[in-house]
């Protein structure tokens, strides 16, 4: 992996927003995405009744997590599911290659999972003679690139076609030049597509665990989890206790909020509801701690775990649009990564809470009502009192600096008022932002980021 | 101390007290016309849709929009003499080159167009998601407002395998450019029986 962890945020923010033109394109993008939530909440008149109960069945979850977890285990055996449990990245890593190795796999292919990013699973593997392939287009053009992701929905987000045009170029020999998005990736179907029927064992992650059925639901719009899991002869998945859920029918509810508030979509194409092996084939199923009951322990952080990880958070954020993902030095980066990331490494992680302007933006877009804005400024506190916080004030004044840089930049592409409404999302009338106090925000006009787009590429 | 008791004596050490559960009984989908809006949604997502009288004409229009000259795969016995049948058992590698799958979908669901299917209409889990383009048969009234009702017909089901699938298999993640067809079916054509 390119090593990015030597800067803090505020360091690599400043390397990612030299490019002045990268830094509109990925502003505008995700804040064109996040105007696609929006019409797609709209739609549905219940939609502020279906966030109050996630946020409620995952308020239950978590303070029942103990009798859930039994009853899923003892699901998934009863299902012919082999379980195991992982208290961190070393033992899960360990785990997934005795599977492996017992079988004498020596090639796998995965689908999007953060958690086995998280875990550096592809390094460990790797290490010891097993290769991995990231099956997701965005995943694996980031690992051709020897990157994390970026983005957890959009992992390569912050690419130009052009630099993937280049890659595809290095390495899968296509013409140089190449960069149309639709050749590209017709490019990529027909070289997975190899993958996926030569690998023996596939790895996905777990969007939701039924503890009712023990059934597992793997969210996709590209069809990879499938291909890859349905083709295998082992078929693991690994996943955070906290992706639990109690009752078969509370799908609806998180379904009808997951893909509506990750990329304005009515459902992802591929919501797959995986519970017995096929006929010879075996399936094992990763129950992975890392850090996830400490989080729980800690009263004002613990519904962090609520995350559904649909990404609304980072689309809306003025910081995460302006500095890109990988300056947060975090698998999971934006306003969740930050409020997660200090729970793994308090020390390491000490300026991902100041990446922010307290806006509220984030909390406001949340389908499972986190908190998060006041989960940041409850970290601020928790850092300065356990002494991180050596220049931690001038990280917030830079996050709020970066956001309100140079408005003419806008001024071009409508009036001032839009400007507002993309730069402070909401700004929702809190105690924490000390920006919003003195000052009425205006109602900004709207301006789809495509009518911007096309008046600014001119 | 094992590894599952550190874990499980952790969670419920950190767990806060029990909050209830939520009644969801009041979600459900209003009574405007299902048919009409599933294929509307359909179509939004880069899907086709078409509402026809039996599968007589499902044969005449799969004819007209597809190669038929390639390999053609289905669980419809009603469709053999255009398609092979679906071997459940066999290696799932062998369908690598079909070109088009003909299935029976259990229902779809009109707020986002998924169509429900399980392991036992696919034929192979495999299908649907190896075969270039997919077509998918349900019937009209087998149509449900929302994932609400969805979920109530669903029941606790006893499949190995089921999942929702709501149009051709699809991806942006190059510079947020729609592009359909990225590891499954290049196409999604459901026919809805009167
Ligand atoms: S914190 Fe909320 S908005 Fe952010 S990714 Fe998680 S569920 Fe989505």
């Amino acid at each position: 992996m390119k090593q990015t962890e030597t800067k803090d945020h505020a360091g690599l923010a400043e390397d990612f927003i030299k490019d002045e033109e990268r830094v509109n394109w990925h502003d505008g993008a995700l804040w064109y995405i996040r105007e696609k939530r929006d019409i797609a909440s709209k739609q549905i008149p219940e939609w502020e009744a279906l966030r109050e109960a996630a946020s409620q069945i995952k308020n239950n979850v978590i303070s029942n997590l103990h009798d859930y977890l039994l009853q899923f285990e003892a699901n998934l055996t009863k299902n012919g599911v082999k379980v195991h449990w992982a208290n961190n990245a070393d033992e899960h890593n360990a785990i997934v290659y005795s599977i492996l190795k017992a079988k004498g796999i020596t090639e796998m292919v995965k689908s999007k999972s953060m958690l086995t990013e998280e875990c550096h699973l592809n390094e460990y593997l790797e290490e010891r003679g097993i290769g991995v392939i990231n099956s997701d287009l965005g995943e694996y053009i980031q690992q051709l690139d020897n990157e994390p992701p970026s983005h957890i929905v959009l992992p390569c987000i912050h690419k130009r076609k052009e630099e993937i045009g280049e890659l595809f170029h290095e390495h899968l020999g296509t013409e140089k030049g190449l960069s149309d998005p639709t050749l590209l990736t017709r490019v990529a179907r027909k070289h997975l597509r190899n993958v996926f029927l030569t690998r023996r064992g596939a790895l996905t992650g777990v969007n939701f665990a039924v503890a009712e059925t023990g059934e597992y639901v793997v969210c996709t719009n590209e069809g990879n989890a499938d291909m890859g899991a349905h083709l295998s002869e082992v078929q693991i998945a690994s996943m955070g206790l906290e992706k639990i859920i109690p009752q078969k029918k509370h799908l609806s509810v998180f379904l009808r909020l997951l893909a509506r508030s990750a990329t304005g979509q009515p459902i992802t194409i591929y919501s797959s509801h995986y519970k017995k092996p096929r006929e010879g084939q075996e399936m094992h199923l990763i129950l992975v701690d890392a850090g996830r009951t400490r989080q729980l322990g800690r009263t004002d952080f613990r519904n962090s775990l609520k995350c559904i990880k649909c990404g609304g958070c980072m689309n809306t954020c003025p910081v995460y649009r302006k500095s890109g993902g990988l300056s947060y030095h975090n698998t999971i980066s934006g306003p969740i990564g930050a409020i997660l990331a200090p729970n793994l490494d308090m020390k390491k992680h000490a300026d991902l809470p100041y990446a922010s302007t307290l806006c509220g933006s984030c909390s406001n877009v949340c389908p499972v009502k986190i908190n998060i804005h006041e989960q940041l400024y409850k970290w601020r506190q928790v850092i300065v009192k356990e002494g991180y916080a050596a220049n931690t004030k001038a990280l917030g004044m830079k996050a709020m600096a970066w956001t309100l840089a140079s408005p003419e930049k806008f001024s071009t592409a409508g009036k001032a008022g839009r400007w507002f409404l993309h730069n402070i999302p909401f700004v929702v009338n809190n105690k924490f932002n000390p920006w919003y106090k003195q000052r009425e925000m205006p109602e900004g006009p709207k301006e789809s980021f495509a009518e911007w787009y096309a008046k600014n590429e001119k | 101390m094992t590894t599952r008791e550190q874990i499980l004596e952790a969670v419920l050490k950190n767990q806060p007290e029990s909050m209830p559960l939520p009644d969801i009984g009041m979600f459900k989908g209003g009574d405007d016309d299902t048919v009409r809006k599933y294929i509307d949604i359909f179509k939004t997502i880069g899907g086709a849709a078409y509402l026809v009288d039996d599968l007589e004409v499902v044969k005449s229009m799969v004819a007209e929009q597809f190669d038929t000259t390639k390999r053609i795969a289905t669980t419809l016995p009603e469709m053999q003499d255009i398609a092979e049948l679906i071997a459940p058992a066999i290696d799932p590698h062998l369908y690598e080159d079909v070109e088009l799958a003909i299935i029976r979908g259990h229902f779809s669901v009109a707020e986002n167009g998924a169509v429900w299917l399980t392991e036992e209409v696919m034929g192979q889990r495999i299908i649907p998601y190896i075969c270039q383009h997919l077509a998918v048969v349900l019937t009209a009234e087998s149509i449900v407002p929302t994932l609400h009702e969805a979920y109530e017909r669903i029941g606790l089901g006893d499949y190995g395998f089921g999942g929702f699938i709501g149009g051709p298999s699809k991806t942006a993640d190059i510079e947020q450019a729609l592009v359909l067809g990225a590891h499954g079916p290049l196409t999604m054509t459901v026919y809805i029986i009167r």
